[in-house]
């Protein structure tokens, strides 16, 4: 025989007692686990829905106003390229994708379109200084889709449209939006007439909805010669980090920038920000919860195993047992215990996050393998730590008083 | 051998203090077979667990084999208890989750036995005391005499050199009281030292010499070869 299988046979001796004893465990493993994974699918869902919606961060002239988020750009104001450097030299973190724009009124066929200069990646690569702290230097990732040069392949001219970046537009291509294209008859390789210079149609972009779709993008160095307003535009969009946002890019861009006018859609960040920011809030209240109600739970029912075995200890100890095996026993049961309740509650959790996610949070939730050693480390941890001073009053038990022979 | 230095056993748990044992000394050579009778509440089982380590005295001494005990730390003691001394209680102290089996193992598995070793010794003592067909039986499906039996078993898994006997016979019918006893003198006879508390005078009768305690004190009866007695009280 050996210790274990002594542990093991006492497990199944008292079984509706360990079962008792182990439901606040099981059940708070058990939420717990279905929280995170559907808060881990929840907050992908929200940043792929918010990453689709484009930029988030505009850099405007001082006196723009933002009553139409996509047409900020058109109200004849410019400002300084060199802004552009400002920012891609300085050290800002959460600026994922950069875009500076000019746009300018133009007509093609007796038709009124915006036309309007982008500066591609290949450009920002070109100079020296940017290079080193441009865009792409920096560290990435808050679930915005972003392309780092030299390592993903180039991506379609279409994703223009989302990434609000392209990697190359020569002075000869032009991009067209889907409203421009259906009124003048465009399709990709097409020739079009602006302002005087012929570009070739490089892409036909998606329908958005939205005043992009009746622009014609050319490259932004190009507009401005055509439009003969020198090193100017009307509009930097960013992609920020969401998380950056939150603590204050916007108003360490407004520092960096003081003579431009620096605003973000705070509905869009607040709502990732807040969702969350409220899933992490809840799983912290069920963590603590758990962590009293397992364990006050655990270390209830120890106590209770302790008195009852107090003759049983007794014995033991007059056949020879020391302490340490004593303590040993106990909190190897608490070892067990804390396994069962972490595997069988990542399990219970696990199922119940696939059928309530779709239903509560709207998502599509997947089991989360790595959360195994999550929810058993948490559980071993309540139950041994909770199992500790059971153990300990075990094994300072006096074995003559618990015989009670005298 | 066993042997109390001027021990005195003072409960304070509640006013008056009460001294359970006053001042005994006494002897127990090697092989030697004492039954200690007295009344109820006159110190027998605080003696014969003191004699087994587990219960320290308020003042003096007890030696086994000339260890002073109750200098030893409580882990050591314990292991001495394992090596040393084998237990027999009135109510067995079986563990009820256990088979008769795992039960003998459980001295062995503290001795630090490998599993085939203590299942080898355990059969073996466990047909010795004629249940070898109850090796698989948890407590509750044995008689209780066979349980004693079992307890007993258990008690020689060590092969102890001293038995420390507390009413072995408390809780059995007369036959099975007998058997008992006869397991014990035959344990004696091997050469093993039995101390045993009773009440039945037919049962102390069986031992070679009989101690007896009064009130915390020793008085004597029968032969006291091997009992040095230093504080008399009548009875």
């Amino acid at each position: 025989m050996r210790l274990r299988k002594l542990v093991w046979k006492e497990l199944f001796e008292r079984k509706s007692q360990v079962i008792t004893g182990l439901l606040a465990i099981l059940l708070g493993i058990t939420v717990i686990v279905a929280i995170k994974n559907i808060t881990f699918y929840s907050e992908k869902a929200v940043a792929q829905e918010l990453d689709a919606l484009g930029a988030n961060i505009l850099i405007l002239p001082k006196s723009a106003t933002l009553e139409n988020y996509y047409s900020a750009d058109m109200q004849g104001e410019e400002f300084p390229e060199e802004y552009v450097e400002r920012l891609t030299q300085s050290n800002l973190q959460g600026v994922d994708n950069l875009s500076p724009k000019l746009s300018v009124p133009v007509e093609v066929q007796g038709r009124r379109f915006t036309f309007t200069g982008i500066l591609p990646k290949s450009e920002f690569q070109a100079k020296a200084a940017w290079q080193v702290a441009g865009i792409s230097s920096r560290p990435q990732g808050c679930g915005t889709v972003v392309n780092l040069p030299g390592l993903t392949p180039d991506q379609p001219k279409e994703t223009l449209v989302r990434t609000r970046v392209i990697e190359t537009l020569n002075s000869t291509e032009a991009l067209v939006g889907a409203d421009v294209a259906s009124s003048l008859g465009l399709q990709t390789n097409d020739p079009v007439t602006v302002m005087g210079k012929t570009f070739t149609v490089a892409a036909v972009l998606p329908q958005t909805g939205t005043v992009d779709d009746s622009r014609i993008f050319a490259n932004l160095h190009t507009v401005q010669q055509l439009a003969g307003k020198g090193n100017v535009c009307n509009v930097i969009e960013i992609v920020g980090c969401c998380d950056q946002i939150s603590k204050g890019l916007v108003s360490k861009i407004n520092g960096l920038l003081p003579e431009a006018k620096v605003v973000t859609i705070t509905q869009v960040v607040d709502t990732q920000i807040k969702t969350n920011r409220m899933m992490s809030n809840l799983s912290m209240v069920f963590l603590a919860v758990i962590v009293l109600v397992g364990g006050a739970g655990i270390a209830n029912y120890m106590y209770g195993n302790v008195q009852e075995r107090r003759r049983e200890i007794g014995t033991l100890m007059a056949l020879g047992a020391g302490s340490r095996f004593v303590l040993g026993m106990f909190l190897l049961k608490a070892l067990i215990l804390g396994l069962a309740g972490g595997l069988a509650g990542y399990v219970l959790g696990t199922v119940l996050a696939v059928i309530l996610g779709p239903k509560l949070a709207g998502v599509v939730v997947l089991p989360m393998p790595t959360l195994i050693l999550w929810a058993v480390g948490l559980s071993v941890f309540i139950t041994v730590v909770a199992s500790y001073f059971p153990a300990l009053r075990a094994a300072r038990l006096d074995p003559c008083a618990t015989l009670q022979e005298v | 051998m066993l042997k109390m230095e001027a021990v005195t056993k003072t409960y304070n748990h509640r006013r008056p203090a009460i001294d359970v044992l006053s001042d005994v000394s006494l002897e127990i050579t090697q092989g030697d077979f004492v039954s200690i009778v007295g009344p109820s509440g006159s110190g027998k089982s605080t003696l014969l667990l003191m004699l087994g380590g587990m219960l320290s005295p308020s003042a003096g001494r007890v030696e086994i084999d000339g260890q002073s005990i109750y200098d030893l730390a409580p882990d050591q003691r314990a292991a001495l208890r394992g090596r040393k001394i084998g237990f027999v209680f009135q109510t067995f102290s079986l563990v009820p989750y256990l088979s008769a089996l795992e039960n003998v193992q459980m001295p062995l598995l503290l001795a630090g036995f490998d599993e085939q070793d203590q299942k080898k010794r355990a059969v073996r003592l466990l047909e010795r005391f004629g249940l070898g067909d109850r090796l698989e039986h948890k407590p509750c499906e044995l008689s209780v005499g066979q349980q004693q039996r079992v307890a007993l078993a258990r008690m020689l898994a060590n092969d102890p050199g001293v038995i420390l006997a507390d009413e072995p016979t408390g809780s059995l019918d007369p036959e099975t009281s007998a058997q008992v006893v006869g397991f014990l003198d035959q344990m004696n006879q091997d050469g093993r030292t039995v101390v045993m508390v009773t009440h039945d005078p037919g049962v102390a009768s069986r031992a070679k010499r009989t101690l007896k305690l009064y009130d915390g004190r020793i008085s004597h009866g029968g032969t006291m070869n091997s009992i040095s007695v230093q504080n008399e009280t009548p009875m």
